[in-house]
């Protein structure tokens, strides 16, 4: 696959445009951008929309990118789709917490469009 | 074991911390070089600030304030996009330049990183206010400088466990 459909979510509609930006400097070729303020808003685009890429903040109100991740596979959203969590928070504890929330990958907030492309490429490459 | 931070406070506090912070935060995100700067930051009177709240083994908050020009340099540098007023994407650009910050800061310690959690931010913009906190375990407040521009960074903290 060399076409990709991606949702970002994120609070921030700033950070949402500088994700959507350094995906494309990374190199991937995005044909759609759903773009999601929340956790909740996040499934509503996931029911309406099939995306081949996920990536979300963790620490958003109303519902955060850990629960959004408990939510997309309690409900069976987006089977088999990569999550990738992009957040500030960066501890051992807060990586395992998303993996084992369903988190196929984790970047840290500063990040270049190389971090990205080597935590990203071979998710959706592998899809 | 109970993790303390307590024994740490002098690493937590140290200011390269915060340096390093910002310059990293400013570097990969705007692509900028940004330097601490000795004297106080120029403000305007129309000012800019973030607040990042810490919570659990530290409280407390981390504080960026910068003027209007320097607030609408730094979205433009993130968004490629050109300002003539601090509106909401201005504003949401100085949020997520503090949670950076704050969560660029306590990354640098990592019993911090992984007991103290930030909230999300909050933005306020106007003229002729002060941030008080009431006898705080440590302050650190340090003025920084790009591209001609300068704002302030605090990191207050008001409790340590």
């Amino acid at each position: 696959m060399s076409e990709f459909r991606t949702l970002i979510v994120d609070d921030s509609s700033v950070m949402r445009k500088i994700v959507e930006r350094t995906l494309r400097q990374a190199g991937l070729s995005l044909t759609a951008v759903y773009e999601a303020g929340s956790g909740s808003e996040g499934l509503d685009v996931l029911k309406a929309k099939q995306v081949d890429l996920i990536l979300s903040d963790i620490n958003m109100p109303s519902m955060d990118g850990l629960e959004f991740l408990r939510q997309i596979r309690a409900q069976n959203l987006a089977p088999g789709v990569p999550v990738v969590m992009i957040t500030t928070e960066s501890s051992e504890e807060h990586v395992k917490q998303a993996i084992l929330a369903g988190a196929q990958g984790y970047i840290r907030k500063p990040f270049t469009a190389e971090q990205v492309k080597e935590r990203v490429l071979p998710l959706v490459h592998a899809t | 074991m109970a993790v303390s931070l307590r024994e740490s406070v002098q690493l937590v506090s140290d200011p390269r911390n915060l340096d390093a912070s910002v310059e990293e935060v400013f570097q990969t995100m705007l692509g900028v070089s940004c330097r601490r700067d000795p004297g106080p930051a120029v403000m305007e009177p129309e000012s800019v600030t973030a607040v990042v709240g810490f919570g659990g083994l530290l409280s407390g908050a981390c504080v960026f304030k910068s003027g209007s020009a320097a607030a609408m340099m730094i979205a433009a540098h993130m968004t490629g996009m050109e300002f003539h007023e601090v509106d909401d994407t201005v504003k949401d650009g100085i949020g997520e330049i503090c949670n950076m910050l704050a969560g660029a800061w306590k990354g640098k310690v990592p019993a911090l990183a992984a007991n103290c959690g930030l909230s999300v931010p909050a933005v306020i913009t106007g003229r002729d206010y002060n941030l008080r906190v009431q006898a705080p375990e440590f302050r650190l407040n340090h003025t920084y400088r790009f591209e001609g521009e300068s704002f302030e960074v605090t990191i207050v903290c008001d409790g340590i466990q």
